[in-house]
């Protein structure tokens, strides 16, 4: 079986995670998502075309409220939990880069 | 303690709730330290909310089928007021501003929050040793995990703190630690108990269900919180089931399955237990089919696929943004990037990568798209085996409770203790752990029967069958 | 306009159009404008831990009655999370429609005649609102952001074209005919300034008959006017690059209107890696032929079919015709001209006074029944009032109400008589020797001259068919 994932693979995905690595855990965790992911290889081994995928356990379908104002939350002790907060807004660091 | 039946019966009857809850505060107070079971201890809320039903009963109203019963919560699930911290140190000090459904349904039923227990950070494992807030105790043996992640929860009710808790299970994390502390376990059918107000750990899969020391308590529990939810899309529209009244019905005449691969690899304690399990019920009057069910084997794999991309997703949104604790950075990507790795503990970390490699380009079609088929064929076996059976016989862990630090250093190893559980989740059924005689060290063992979706008051009725053979009626 | 050297330029529109639902998307919380910051918030759209979200019916119906008026296909479908990290994203995903959206293959016919396909209308939320504190106020420059969550979940239906469109009026004419569908449906308020209908352009530029170049993706067309000028802007920007031997990055940019250029946001070096997969809060939409046929049969007449029924009403429209058709269509002001048209009036002056002076006065037309509007119209026609009289009564009965039997009275709009009119026009006759000998030798353009001078002998009071009747009378 061939190595499942590399550490630039770990490095990648830290970042799409947010996630910073000291060397030592990127070479750690290289070695630990590689083990759990040689017994995920077992299932692409399989032959499963024509096998529809379940996202779901049980197929209900079209679950909808009706469209009613309901209360919305007092801003005051929502605001209070938050790190940081400005005239009424959740305040964050510059952003770097616009939305996709 | 006496158990959830007799003190909603005492309570009602005029008895004031107050007594089981400072009976409660006692035994809290007494091992909490020790054993590290709560990490908060409403008691001041307790005792407003027993007042409060001791008022009703004065009223002449019914405080519900729960009144004045305490209870513990993990820690995973919103309550207002106190706070909510998943044993992450990225929620510490977070006061949810509303309920779970479940919380309200308590409410509603009289039942008295006693506070919230301590369990594996964001559900992450299988013995309660990945909280950030130290681990939890078994209480038959301190020197062994009392199981996971409900860890807290399982403790609570086995050191006689509360006599009924609520836990999640995602792949066993209620079932295992029952199986390890000697109670009955729960994992409901998916949808039937609201998941609105619980903290996700991987949404396909979780359920909340009740641990207590007997399956009526068990079942007064899951019927007191089970139900259709208009705020949780996935919850089932039918009506709450009679569980209750069906704790007696026996095994007469029922079909039940002994499957090779729920037991392949236990020790031999835990095979013996089954064995002996499986006697009993056929000595009530069951037949028993043995089957197997070779696609049980990829369970696992599917398993430790679908749910570390679900919550890759599930826990983006603890960026040090709206709530929850921030590290600062110079920018807002450094910001949640320092926030994340700071309140992150390892276990969640090497599940969100692992989640996030298993969605990601290139990927996607090899891992999460091969697991979530191999879900479908789990639900086509079982249903399958169902044709042929009322429900299913297996152990719930491979061993007895085992000691601090034993698996930590290898996640497969830990991951391996879920083997048995896990396939119920992926297939979205209902099972139930209960306890059945001794193992090494005269510690518990946990028999698991399964069933189809909505089947829960035949398992009950099942396992107080064998409750009844292990001596514990 | 035409690309120089044989250049041909493609251009596929995605239009967001928000919903006009009474809640958001996921939640019970006030789809609302301009509310105090973070005032309509709840668990669910600020993303806080343990919520889960619940479909609005209204904006599934929203949904399909959009594929109904665009001609799509309405297919069951399935919601799935987009994943990325960013401040106005309370949960660090999108619940989005991905593979299967409600709407798929439709087209929608513009005016012209030209047929746009349509691709996919599909639902999702929309994110919070980010201000950039610092001098610039724009995202570049700032040190700190604010958001606030209450357009968070606000329910979006995103729109996309083929890559049909081959010029910007086709461009403009698409969004154009789009948005008065949109309105039409009760869909979307259709105000593009207010963000409540946003348009992305994906440009490319290439010869005939050769495959299609690199696009580029233009955001931040707040108006029609900007939509056009940058899609000109860029076409002619990609044809300079590749005429200097240059190729195109395939990237997102920003127009920029007072520069009226496009500049770089950000580069599509790899593919974004948005780990799409169904969201396992929501469960499937399988909307049965009943659900659809109720949708249906609540659907409008369509902005084309109400534009060619008024067109039928009139003989030989000319093209201001036309254009005030469609701006009567537009404002939704039909009721108006078909009133004239039942009792069997002048259409195509109902038409000029709906599309002028009912046009300019839409927030006021409470005031003014149909009735009251033919009963103007007629008036005019028959000479009654004037058409200064007639659009000052109408001023009038939209600012106060009323009638315009009284109005016109208590205005002293009586008529002027027969015999007066013919006294001012004689002496007109007298005082303008040279132009009256030219209209009575066949200058039929001077009586508008006679005319002018007649309104301003009688300060607008004369009804101008009258003064016309008795020029012929005395030519």
């Amino acid at each position: 079986m061939t190595e499942p994932l590399s550490r630039d693979d770990v490095a990648h995905v830290a970042k799409l995670a947010r996630l910073r690595l000291t060397e030592d855990e990127l070479v750690r965790y290289t070695e630990q998502l590689g083990k759990i992911l040689v017994h995920a290889q077992d299932l692409s081994s399989l032959d499963l075309h024509g096998v529809a995928p379940t996202a779901h356990p049980f197929g209900l379908v079209n679950v909808v409220r009706s469209d009613e104002v309901r209360a919305s939350l007092d801003p005051a002790p929502v605001l209070a939990q938050a790190p940081d907060v400005e005239d009424g807004r959740f305040a964050v660091p510059r952003i770097v880069g616009e939305a996709p | 303690m006496k158990s959830a039946l007799e003190i909603a019966a005492a309570v009602r009857g005029g008895q004031s709730a107050l007594v089981a809850v400072e009976e409660s505060l006692t035994a809290i107070r007494a091992r909490n330290e020790e054993l590290n079971v709560f990490l908060y201890v409403d008691e001041d809320g307790a005792r407003d909310a027993a007042a409060r039903v001791d008022e009703q009963v004065r009223r002449g109203e019914d405080p519900g089928l729960l009144a004045g019963v305490p209870i513990a919560l993990k820690d995973n699930l919103c309550t207002t007021g106190i706070p909510t911290t998943c044993s992450s140190k990225i929620l510490e000090g977070w006061q949810p501003p509303y309920n779970a459904t479940v919380v309200d349904r308590l409410v509603a039923h009289g039942a008295i929050s006693m506070g919230k227990t301590n369990l594996d950070e964001f559900a992450m494992g299988s013995s309660t040793e990945n909280s950030a807030f130290g681990p939890t105790r078994n209480p038959l043996d301190p020197a062994r995990v009392p199981g996971g992640s409900s860890g807290g929860s399982a403790a609570a009710v086995a050191s006689n703190m509360t006599p009924i808790s609520l836990g999640s299970d995602t792949g066993g994390s209620i079932r295992q630690p029952a199986a390890l502390c000697g109670l009955v376990g729960v994992k409901p059918t998916y949808g039937l108990v609201s998941r609105y107000g619980l903290i996700a750990f991987a949404s396909s899969l979780d359920q909340i269900g009740p641990f207590a020391r007997s399956v009526s308590d068990a079942a007064l529990l899951l019927e007191a919180i089970a139900g259709h939810d208009p705020l949780d899309s996935t919850s089932l529209p039918e009506p709450t089931p009679s569980l209750l009244a069906h704790v007696a019905d026996g095994v007469a005449g029922k079909r039940i399955g002994l499957v090779r691969e729920l037991v392949d690899g236990a020790d031999d304690d835990v095979v013996r237990a089954v064995t002996k399990a499986v006697e009993t019920l056929k000595d009530a009057g069951a037949t028993i089919v043995e089957l197997s069910i070779p696609e049980l084997h990829l369970g696992l794999s599917a398993y430790y696929l679908i749910a570390p991309a679900e919550a890759s997703s599930n826990l983006a949104r603890f960026d040090g943004v709206r709530f929850g604790n921030r590290v600062d950075g110079d920018d807002v990507t450094a910001m949640m990037e320092a926030t994340r790795t700071a309140g992150f503990g390892a276990e969640v970390k090497r599940r969100i990568m692992l989640g996030t490699y298993a969605l990601s380009a290139g990927y996607f079609d090899a891992y999460y798209g091969q697991a979530l088929k191999v879900r479908t064929r789990m639900i086509e076996a079982f249903a399958t085996a169902y044709q042929q059976v009322d429900m299913i016989i297996g152990a719930t862990t491979p061993s007895v409770a085992f000691e601090f630090g034993s698996k930590t250093n290898d996640p497969m190893a830990m991951y391996l203790n879920d083997v048995f559980t896990i396939p119920t989740n992926l297939a979205g059924e209902a099972a139930i752990s209960v306890p059945f005689g001794t193992g090494e060290a005269n510690l518990p063992i946990g028999v698991q029967l399964l069933g189809p979706g909505r089947s829960e008051a035949r398992l009950f009725a099942a396992a107080r069958v064998l409750e009844i053979a292990d001596g514990r009626a | 306009m035409t690309l120089p050297n044989g250049w041909e330029m493609v251009v596929g529109l995605e239009v967001h159009t928000e919903l006009k639902t009474k809640t958001k998307l996921f939640c019970g919380c006030a789809n609302e404008f301009g509310s105090a910051p973070n005032s309509q918030v709840c668990p669910i759209c600020l993303g806080l831990p343990g919520s889960m979200p619940v479909l609005n019916e209204r904006a599934v119906e929203l949904a399909m009655a959009i594929g109904f008026a665009l001609n799509c296909t309405i297919q069951d479908s399935t919601f799935h999370r987009k994943n990325y990290f960013y401040p106005d994203m309370p949960k660090d995903y999108q619940v989005s429609q991905y593979d299967l959206p409600i709407n798929a293959r439709g087209y929608l016919d513009l005016p012209d005649g030209s047929r746009v396909s349509i691709e996919r209308a599909h639902m999702e939320e929309d994110t919070g609102k980010t201000t950039h504190l610092g001098t610039s106020g724009r995202i570049h420059g700032a040190d700190r952001s604010l958001v606030d969550y209450n357009r968070s979940g606000v329910p979006l239906v995103e729109i996309v074209s083929g890559p049909d469109i081959r010029n910007p009026q086709q461009a403009r004419d698409y969004v154009a005919e789009l948005r008065s569908i949109l309105v039409a449906i009760g869909a979307s308020d259709g105000r593009m300034e207010e963000g409540s209908l946003r348009v992305d352009a994906n440009v490319s530029v290439h010869k005939p008959d050769t495959p299609f170049g690199t696009r580029c993706e233009i955001k931040n067309l707040n108006s029609l006017r900007s939509l056009t000028r940058a899609i000109e802007y860029e076409a002619l920007r990609q044809i300079d690059v590749l005429e200097d031997g240059g190729s195109i990055r395939q990237e997102t940019r920003h127009w920029d209107e007072d520069r009226g250029e496009t500049s770089t946001l950000r580069v599509k070096e790899e593919a974004e890696d948005y780990r799409y997969f169904r969201e396992p809060d929501l469960v499937d939409l399988a909307p049965d032929q009943a659900w659809k046929d109720r949708v249906l049969a609540g659907l409008p007449k369509l902005p084309a079919r109400r534009r060619q029924d008024l067109e039928a009403l009139l003989t030989n429209p000319t093209d201001a015709q036309r254009d005030g058709v469609t701006t009567v269509v537009d404002l939704n002001l039909d009721i108006y001209v078909e009133g004239v048209a039942q009792a069997q009036g002048d259409v195509a002056l109902a038409v000029a006074r709906a599309a002028n002076e009912l046009a300019a006065n839409i927030e006021k037309l409470a005031n003014l029944s149909v009735e009251n509007f033919v009963a103007t119209v007629a008036m005019e026609q028959s000479g009654q009032l004037s058409a200064t009289q007639a659009k000052n009564v109408l001023s009038e009965l939209l600012d106060q109400g009323g009638d315009p039997v009284s109005v016109a009275k208590a205005k002293g709009f009586e008529q002027l008589s027969t015999d007066s009119l013919s006294a001012t026009v004689g002496e007109l006759i007298v005082a303008n020797p040279e132009e009256w000998q030219r209209f009575k030798d066949g200058d039929d353009k001077l009586a508008q001259f006679f005319i002018g001078l007649v309104m301003k002998a009688t300060k607008g009071q004369a009804n101008g068919k009258a003064v016309i009747a008795e020029l012929q009378s005395r030519r």
